[in-house]
């Protein structure tokens, strides 16, 4: 007993030396610990909401939230009462660089953004820098042809990642590494052309860099039933599966009004029955001419996306053959616009050290016309100037309106380059998408959306 | 309204116009370019004597406007006019350039036009894909612009562009947040970019940028940054900071 007392008698007796040697200041508030009482209320009252209660930072290093995207959520037991997209963790100012290179240089730098659809980028870039310039009618139905074809790639390859890795985020490893090895067949077809896998730069004002190397026909028709059987495998693999099913019907939902009173485009739109795409409702590239069909669905949600992804890559597909056709009947036809103010000059073919080169061109420049050697320095250097004025073009990406909003003062470099990138947009969804739902919910809603934060933050 | 309430109300627009003075179909000069080459007009191509150039964007479009956007601007008059805003007071003016409708918005009327945007029938732009900034160093008392898209899916996929100025020592715009969702983050890029407050939007805080960041990146007086990196001996200055051929 006394053991016990020792303790709480020391500390009484100091309390009382404590006070006792101020007694005048007995009257003012008592600072403690726990304060003046008050603190105490503001716990119990947060408290009595409900102990569960809690704030959880999702990410931007969460591997389930497409790279640096933070989801902050408030959850109620295993319930999310409030969502909140935190972004900018990739932002790298890349419309800002773009003002300070030349309008050919601008396609390296946009092309970046959204490292899922690069060709997206570039084509709207240059659609709208041929639009200022006021050439879009000269642009060769070669170059049109390749850029549609390139897109349509980059939007099968798109649409598989975006399958995948959704996958893998509800633990289906198996449509990950599905949709992977479909998308390297499909990078074998986009490298054999451009070079590159991603970040491309292929398609420039004027047209496309390079015309399509020699068997690059052959490999799209190699590799197109390869990709539709493994599109096929993966539908197999996940359409009537119960778990997909079960972790994805009803979840992410978002109706029309919703769609509509937040911008969304895209799969998320289609999704909600409404059959938008820009590529038939107002056609750029000639995509008039092609035959293919918009997928919508009516469930508004995650489950009706996947299907709508599974099957624009089917008519993506449709279209890649359509496009292989038409650059068989047409090999040999430019591919950059004729006026020489705006294409540069050579032609490059890879020469015997691996490098692109034109051993015609450096003939003419080093040897015959000085006059061209100027032009070419000064075209590469200082590049070709872009009436002043202001253009809005938007084509369809694999997530949406992507817009290009470019103003020139008449210089050689974008007075100012914005991008309007669906997922930026569609990103704002997820609150409306997630609340109420559980925070398993959450990582399938966001999945649903395809988010690409390279694109999103820019 | 009759159609003779209407041409009046459309002349009291020009007439207006006049009072803002707007030089009809005058193209706007709203600063100089500097640099070294791409004289035009018989000047000195050199680069020595330092190239000084207008940039001149297109001014405003006289009717007819070609196309539907005349009937398009109609119905923003009569819609304006329902809502008990006058055209005259409410647009600056109409440009119509490279195929595009752009229609300059005084600021404090842009809710009530992007109200009638959205609402009016024949109108019905139903979908705003954003608002993005443009500085504009040169144009005095206007020198940022913020610049909306709609898309009309119900009439045909029509797109229209608003185009709203403000001043850089009063930069205040009013938010269409409440008419248009979609523009939350879109109004919060702009301001975190350009500085531009939009007034009455329900959250205006930076967005991309970290939230104690100091300045708006995509300002023209803004410096992009950068260092100088070394290659093979020799140093290749920030892009910002290297011979400017514009």
């Amino acid at each position: 007993m006394a053991a016990d007392q020792g303790p709480d008698m020391a500390y009484a007796s100091a309390d009382h030396t404590a006070t006792g040697g101020a007694e005048e200041f007995l009257d003012s508030p008592v600072f403690t610990v726990s304060g003046a009482g008050d603190w105490d209320d503001l716990v119990d009252e947060a408290t009595s909401l409900h102990e569960e209660r809690i704030v959880v930072n999702m990410g931007p290093q969460h591997p389930s939230t497409h790279g640096v995207l933070r989801l902050i959520l408030e959850l109620d037991g295993e319930t999310v009462t409030e969502t909140r997209a935190g972004i900018g963790y990739l932002h790298t100012g890349i419309e800002k660089n773009m003002e300070y290179r030349s309008w050919v240089q601008g396609v390296t730098f946009c092309t970046r953004m959204d490292y899922l659809t690069p060709m997206f980028q570039e084509t709207a870039y240059c659609l709208a820098i041929e639009k200022l310039l006021g050439v879009t009618d000269d642009i060769p139905d070669r170059a049109s042809v390749i850029r549609v074809l390139m897109m349509e790639l980059t939007r099968i390859s798109s649409h598989l990642v975006c399958i995948g890795t959704g996958g893998m985020e509800m633990g289906a490893t198996t449509v990950m590494t599905i949709g992977f090895r479909e998308r390297e067949r499909v990078f074998q077809i986009i490298e054999m052309i451009t070079g590159l896998r991603m970040n491309n730069a292929y398609i420039r004002p004027g047209g496309v860099a390079q015309d399509l190397p020699h068997g690059a026909i052959d490999k799209i028709r190699e590799l197109v039933p390869e990709i539709r059987a493994g599109i096929r495998e993966l539908e197999l693999l996940v359409n009537e599966n119960p778990i997909v099913k079960g972790r994805m019907v009803g979840v992410g939902h978002l109706d029309l009004a919703g769609c509509m009173a937040l911008g969304i485009t895209g799969p998320v739109l289609r999704s909600a029955s409404l059959p938008h795409d820009l590529r038939k409702a107002t056609p750029y590239c000639g995509y008039e001419t092609y035959d293919f069909d918009v997928i919508t669905r009516d469930s508004a949600d995650a489950y009706g996306r996947l299907r709508i992804r599974l099957d624009e890559m089917y008519q993506s597909l449709r279209i890649v053959l359509q496009c292989a056709d038409r650059l068989e009947a047409s090999v040999g036809e430019p591919v950059m616009i004729a006026d020489q103010k705006i294409a540069w000059p050579a032609q490059l073919a890879i020469g015997s050290d691996g490098m692109g080169n034109s051993l015609d061109h450096i003939r003419t420049i080093m040897g015959e016309s000085m006059e061209d050697l100027i032009h070419h320095f000064k075209l590469v250097t200082e590049g070709f100037r872009v009436p002043a004025g202001q253009v809005y073009v938007a084509v369809e990406s694999a997530k949406g309106e992507l817009g290009c909003h470019l103003v020139s003062d008449g210089g050689t470099r974008p007075y100012r380059a914005h991008f309007r990138d669906p997922s930026f947009n569609n990103l704002q969804a997820t609150s409306i998408m997630c609340e109420g739902g559980q925070v398993a919910d959450v990582i399938v809603a966001v999945a649903s959306i395809d988010p690409v934060m390279g694109g999103v933050d820019r | 309204m009759s159609a003779d309430d209407l041409a009046q109300s459309t002349d009291t627009a020009g007439a207006a116009a006049g009072a803002h003075t707007v030089n009809l179909g005058m193209p706007v000069v709203i600063g100089e370019r500097h640099g070294m080459f791409g004289a035009t007009a018989g000047q000195d191509t050199t680069g020595y004597g330092g190239l000084v150039v207008p940039i001149v964007l297109p001014g405003a479009s006289e009717r007819p406007y070609g196309g539907w956007f005349d009937a398009c601007v109609d119905d923003l008059a009569r819609a304006l006019q329902e809502r008990g805003t006058a055209y005259a007071e409410a647009v600056d003016k109409v440009v119509v350039d490279r195929g595009e409708l752009t229609v300059f918005v005084v600021r404090e009327h842009l809710p009530v036009v992007a109200q009638a945007l959205r609402d009016e029938a024949a109108l019905r732009f139903e979908m705003c894909l954003g608002v993005s900034g443009v500085h504009y160093l040169g144009d005095t008392d206007n020198e940022l612009h913020a610049v909306y898209h709609f898309l009309s899916i119900t009439n045909g996929n029509k797109r229209i562009r608003v185009e709203v100025t403000c001043p850089d020592a009063d930069p205040h715009i009013p938010s269409i947040v409440a008419t248009y969702p979609a523009n939350t983050w879109q109004e919060r890029e702009t301001f975190d970019m350009f500085g531009i407050i939009f007034d009455g939007h329900p959250a205006l805080t930076r967005i991309l940028m970290p939230d104690d960041w100091p300045g708006h990146p995509q300002r023209k007086d803004y410096p992009l940054g950068g260092i100088p990196v070394e290659y093979k001996g020799a140093t290749v200055p920030p892009a910002d900071e290297r011979r400017a051929f514009n």
